[in-house]
């Protein structure tokens, strides 16, 4: 089957600064799609290129194999990184407003139901939390039924919580089998959300695979870390590197089993280990020599 | 374009304005308080133009008691009023800072007075005092003739110009302000994400703010008629459709300025750049008749000119609509001038 969204050598200059080098990428049809960088990676400006907000320099992108058209505003929904709305407007007014703009709609309490704005349908819009507000920016992206959905560090800012509820919202969008294309900060989200991962950095894709699939590509080995008094003095053929940390041993492998073993086989009472497997962060950390929020 | 998208967007801001309650009520405040204030001020026949300094006056004796060596016909005429000081220094001193016109000694015979040099209305007065201390003219040089049928209140004048000048701030304010707010909040860059066009958005944008600027007109001009009880020799109805055209060109000028930029600050300056000349050029407070005709020509390429003019015809003259339509015809035209190049110059978020 053809991908929803094909992604042809993009390039977007600002003067002289390349935003975008040469960017090419497909997106498959009900898969969560998720754009990984660090501020200023070029990932806000890739994906508002995709979304048709902004022109490129130079490159081609299509959607159902064609160039996109009018139609292509009518089957998207689009959640910005920051975005105000009508101050008067309560939030079912905004809702309902977004709806008129469009030919197919869900109805506008089956959006409150979904994102959970029954408590403030009837607030300001300037009176609602910011949990509240990311929940009705979801909801006016979800206003026109869309087969592909844009969110663009859509928790952001959110306390934990806050930012659960909104994932589940996520997951449930998901399940209905649209395409969600998601930018994001926060590892734990492209982990829980996303079946693909492009990974950009100054403008290029440095990385591109699932989350497991770039964690085992890129990062290896796991860090067992053991309380320095019940280490062991020696212990022969350990499988991994190990160095002092402080009061513990940390010991570096590709295989986690066969040292726990090693350990247990010289009476190493196990309390107090600690396994820290890599993460997504762990791979940009390596790739990029960055941290994902610098 | 589609009526239905037009119309989320024209009720959205119609409900943003009536919700804004204190933007909505200094809407109507504005102009009513403009309007009753000058109504009080120019309630009389008359208003003092000079102001002349006497002295010595001692404290608590009444100035008008002390101008005995000046001839009645100056003394009595109301365009004049008379400001008492204790001693020379302080009159000097409001003379030299244009605070008086005038400084006169009482009770000196002939009359010592001071004028400054670089002061017109001392000059007038000056003449005033001259002419009123001269022999009477024997000869019947002069043949005073009263205006015939209907005589104009300066209130009656006035009104118009100020619901133009309030019709021309909450247009371009309304308008031009306030999009450039959305555009820089994002407001905008969310609507391009939908499938509204930029025509349906400024339309949407452009009837609305018609329809409150109408609103408001109507509002403020009943509750300033309940107090001062305007004249209006024309028709009503032509009038309205005068109002109109000029807050539908008032709107597109709101528009061309709301086309491009995300910088508040910036637009304020631009808006106050259009808005005080032509405020003061288009006649909304004191005519301009009399001032160098390129001045008078070059406060023809603003609307409020063509809107005041017509509006002031139909309302002071009783002109009808047939008199007024070049004014109603270039508001027009401004109208798709200014609606052109604000949809040509658009953007949503640059």
């Amino acid at each position: 089957m053809r991908p929803l969204l094909e992604i042809i050598d993009i390039e977007k200059y600002y003067k002289r600064l390349c935003a975008v080098n040469g960017v090419s990428l497909t997106i498959t049809r009900g898969s969560c799609f998720g754009l990984l960088g660090p501020n200023g990676a070029g990932k806000t400006t890739l994906i508002e290129i995709i979304e048709d907000i902004i022109s490129p320099t130079s490159g081609t992108i299509l959607y159902k194999g064609e160039s996109r058209a009018a139609q292509f505003r009518q089957e998207v929904g689009i959640m910005f990184q920051q975005t105000a709305l009508f101050s008067f407007l309560t939030v079912a007014e905004t809702l309902e407003t977004f709806s008129r703009l469009y030919d197919s709609t869900e109805t506008v309490g089956h959006l409150i139901q979904l994102c959970h704005l029954d408590e403030v349908k009837n607030q300001l819009n300037d009176r609602i939390s910011g949990g509240q507000k990311q929940r009705l920016l979801l909801a006016l992206a979800l206003v026109n039924r869309p087969q592909l959905v844009f969110l663009d560090e859509p928790s952001t800012g959110l306390d934990p919580q806050a930012r659960r509820n909104l994932w589940d919202i996520v997951k449930t969008v998901k399940s209905q089998g649209r395409t969600i294309v998601l930018t994001t900060h926060y590892m734990e989200e492209a982990e829980k959300l996303c079946d693909d991962i492009v990974i950009m950095d100054r403008g290029r894709i440095i990385a591109r695979g699932a989350p497991q699939d770039l964690i085992r590509t890129h990062c290896k080995r796991a860090t067992l870390s053991v309380p320095k008094d019940r280490f062991p003095e020696k212990i022969d053929g350990l499988q991994g590197f190990s160095r002092e940390r402080g009061d513990r041993i940390q010991i570096r492998t590709e295989n986690v089993t066969a040292i726990i073993e090693q350990l247990l086989s010289h009476g190493v009472d196990m309390r107090g280990v600690d396994v820290k497997t890599p993460t997504l962060e762990d791979v940009f950390l390596k790739l990029t020599g960055r941290s994902l929020r610098e | 374009m589609r009526f239905k998208r037009l119309w989320a967007i024209f009720n959205a801001r119609n409900r943003e304005f009536f919700r804004d309650r204190e933007a909505f009520g200094w809407n109507f405040l504005f102009p009513f308080l403009i309007i009753l204030g000058f109504g009080v001020i120019f309630k009389g026949d008359y208003k003092s133009q000079f102001k002349v300094g006497v002295f010595p006056i001692p404290h608590g004796v009444s100035v008008h008691q002390s101008v005995d060596n000046l001839p009645d016909s100056f003394a009595a005429f109301k365009a004049i009023s008379f400001v008492g000081f204790e001693t020379r220094i302080q009159g000097m001193d409001k003379l030299k800072h244009h605070k008086i016109d005038l400084l006169i000694e009482a009770g000196t015979k002939p009359v010592r007075y001071w004028v400054s040099d670089s002061s017109p209305s001392g000059a007038i007065v000056e003449r005033l005092l001259k002419g009123a201390l001269a022999p009477p003219d024997t000869g019947s040089r002069f043949e005073k003739k009263d205006i015939q049928g209907l005589q104009i209140r300066y209130i009656d004048w006035l009104f118009p110009g100020v619901l133009g000048m309030n019709m021309m701030f909450s247009a371009l304010y309304g308008v031009g302000w306030v999009v450039v707010r959305y555009r820089k909040n994002g407001v905008l860059k969310r609507l391009k994400a939908t499938p509204l066009t930029a025509f349906e958005y400024l339309s949407a944008q452009l009837l609305s703010r018609i329809f409150l600027l109408m609103f408001t007109l109507v509002i403020v001009w009943v509750g300033s008629d309940l107090i001062l009880h305007f004249r209006i020799y024309g028709r009503l109805m032509d009038l309205l459709i005068v109002f109109l055209a000029g807050s539908a060109c008032m709107t597109a000028l709101g528009l061309v300025i709301a086309s491009r930029g995300t910088s508040e600050e910036f637009t304020n300056g631009v808006l106050n750049f259009i808005c005080w000349p032509m405020m003061f050029l288009s006649e909304v407070w004191f005519s301009i008749e009399g001032a160098p005709a390129w001045l008078k020509a070059s406060a023809k390429i603003f609307p409020l000119t063509h809107l005041l003019t017509a509006a002031r015809k139909v309302m002071n003259e009783g002109s009808g609509l047939i008199t007024v339509m070049p004014e109603i015809a270039v508001l027009c035209a401004m109208t798709m001038g200014f609606l052109i190049i604000g949809a040509v110059a658009f953007s949503w978020n640059k």
